[in-house]
């Protein structure tokens, strides 16, 4: 607020001699033309600021993040099959891994078992002919037994004739040794 | 309220609250309608404010904005949403228009908030402007587009019929309101606030009251805040409102 | 004594302002009760909730105007 009276010429019609508004200012005609003017000029400014730079550029921002959004989201659609597909390939080399382990595992078995089929039969024809060995010795020893006891019984039948005071006749004791023994 | 007698009389008491919107000039002594004023250097303050947000905010061109470049970004599809959806699809060619209207409204009254500054957008001459530009656009699209359908819109045609000549008189009326009411809700908004700002700056000089005007001058000044914003959207949307008229005059 | 006057109805067109205001209140209260009934719909209609303040500040508006031309202009 100006303190200082100024020239009324200079003041015109809307401001009084102290610099204070006589009435609203907004109904002040003699500015008119002067705000009427800057401000057209300001809004063709503006306008030709906003639809030449500005407008398209902040368009081509939105749209460019717009893409790289969908462009994002079909790399991550794609790294998710992938990753399916992977997964996939994982499940099926697992599955295979694990018939051929199996496989193998019948392999060995097999094989083991043959070894062992092979091992026992051996085994067993050893102790089979160990066996027949055995018997016959034994047999052998058998009737070398009997021989003996024949040839003791006699001899003793013989020796107790004659300790009876008997005619030891030897055929006589042998048939009845053997006819005894039969019995 | 606002004397030469009063401030003469050297009261404790002076206001002065249309001073603020006083049109000086930088240079010189006359205003013609050449001259560089108040006006000229906050209209100036508007290119720049709008320049430094919209265009060189947006110079990195960042996939991941920042805070300016978010701020430009959401006024861009803040206006844009706002068009489509009421003018539909083919309103989307005037986007630079409204956007013009919206940005330097919307700024200009900002700036007018700063303490000291000129307040463009208080002034009818400016708004009525604005007003009358939309007014017009509307009127000569609406008459090149429809051709003489655009009448249609004064004719209510779901309306009986005795009562269609009435409506039409009332829908002309209205329709010529139109500017009057869309230039001076802003300007009278805004004058509003900044006078009632500067009364209660004026009962500041009473050392017991002085507190309280303080305290109001930062509550008004709280709610000019969102009326600033809140006008720039009202008109914005009204042109739109217009707009689809302009585009589609049937009720 | 007409500048008394013209303050007088600068005063009598205010209570427009008020009478807007009441309007003002009308649109968004019942916006609001209706806001709450539906929230889903209510973000699709502010558009329409700003229109409609706008209109009846319109009104307030313009007796605020008439006061502005009383104190000043008359």
């Amino acid at each position: 607020m100006a303190t200082e009276p100024i020239a009324a010429e200079a003041a015109g019609t809307c401001v009084d001699s102290y610099g204070s508004a006589i009435g609203m200012p907004q109904l002040c005609f003699d500015w008119f033309p002067n705000q009427i003017f800057w401000l057209v000029v300001t809004l063709v400014v503006i306008f030709l600021v906003l639809s030449r730079v500005a407008l398209p550029r902040i368009a081509a921002i939105l749209a460019e993040r717009t893409g790289t959004i969908t462009n994002d989201l079909a790399a991550a659609e794609d790294l998710k099959a992938k990753a399916v597909e992977a997964e996939e390939a994982y499940k099926k080399a697992l599955a295979d891994a694990r018939s051929e382990a199996q496989r193998i595992a019948a392999e060995a078995r097999a094989e083991i078992q043959a070894d062992l089929d092979k091992a026992i039969a051996k085994a067993d024809a050893e102790i089979a002919a160990q066996t027949a060995e055995s018997e016959k010795a034994i047999a052998e020893i058998r009737a070398g037994a009997v021989e003996s006891v024949k040839e003791v019984a006699r001899d003793t039948a013989a020796a107790l004739v004659t300790a009876l005071g008997g005619e030891a006749d030897q055929s006589t004791v042998d048939q009845a040794v053997d006819a005894r023994m039969k019995g | 309220m606002a004397t030469a007698t009063d401030a003469a009389e050297g009261s404790s008491l002076v206001f002065h609250p249309m001073d603020q919107f006083i049109v000086k000039p930088l240079f010189g002594d006359t205003i013609a309608w050449y001259s560089i004023t108040n006006v000229t250097l906050w209209m100036f303050f508007a290119i720049l404010a709008i320049i430094g947000l919209l265009v060189l905010s947006t110079s990195r061109r960042a996939v991941v904005p920042g805070r300016m470049q978010s701020v430009a970004e959401l006024s861009y599809g803040f206006i844009y949403k706002m068009l489509e959806d009421i003018c539909g699809k083919d309103g989307v060619k005037y986007f630079p228009y409204v956007m013009t209207l919206f940005m330097f409204i919307v700024v200009a009254n900002f700036l007018g908030l700063i303490p000291t500054a000129f307040t463009t957008t208080s002034h009818f001459a400016v708004t009525v402007v604005l007003a009358l530009a939309v007014f017009l656009t509307v009127t000569i699209l609406g008459f090149v587009k429809n051709g003489t359908a655009f009448l249609g819109l004064f004719w209510v045609s779901s309306a009986p019929l005795a009562l269609r000549p009435i409506l039409a008189v009332i829908e002309l009326i209205s329709y010529f309101v139109r500017p009057v009411s869309h230039s001076i809700r802003l300007a009278g908004n805004v004058m509003a606030g900044h006078a009632v700002i500067k009364v209660f700056a004026g009962f500041a000089a009473v050392a017991v009251i002085s507190p309280v005007s303080v305290l109001a001058i930062t509550a008004m000044y709280g709610l000019e805040v969102l009326v600033s914003f809140i006008q720039a959207y009202v008109f914005t949307i009204l042109t739109c409102v217009y707009l689809k008229d302009a585009l589609h005059p049937h009720h | 004594m007409e500048g008394d006057l013209a303050h007088i109805g600068a005063g009598l067109a205010a209570i427009g302002s008020g009478a807007a205001a009441i309007g003002v209140g009308n649109v968004a209260g019942n916006f609001l009760a209706g806001a709450l009934r539906n929230p889903s719909a209510a973000a699709s209609q502010t558009a329409t909730l700003f229109i409609g303040i706008a209109f009846a500040e319109a009104l307030g508006i313009f007796s605020f105007l008439v006061a502005l031309l009383l104190m000043f202009a008359v």
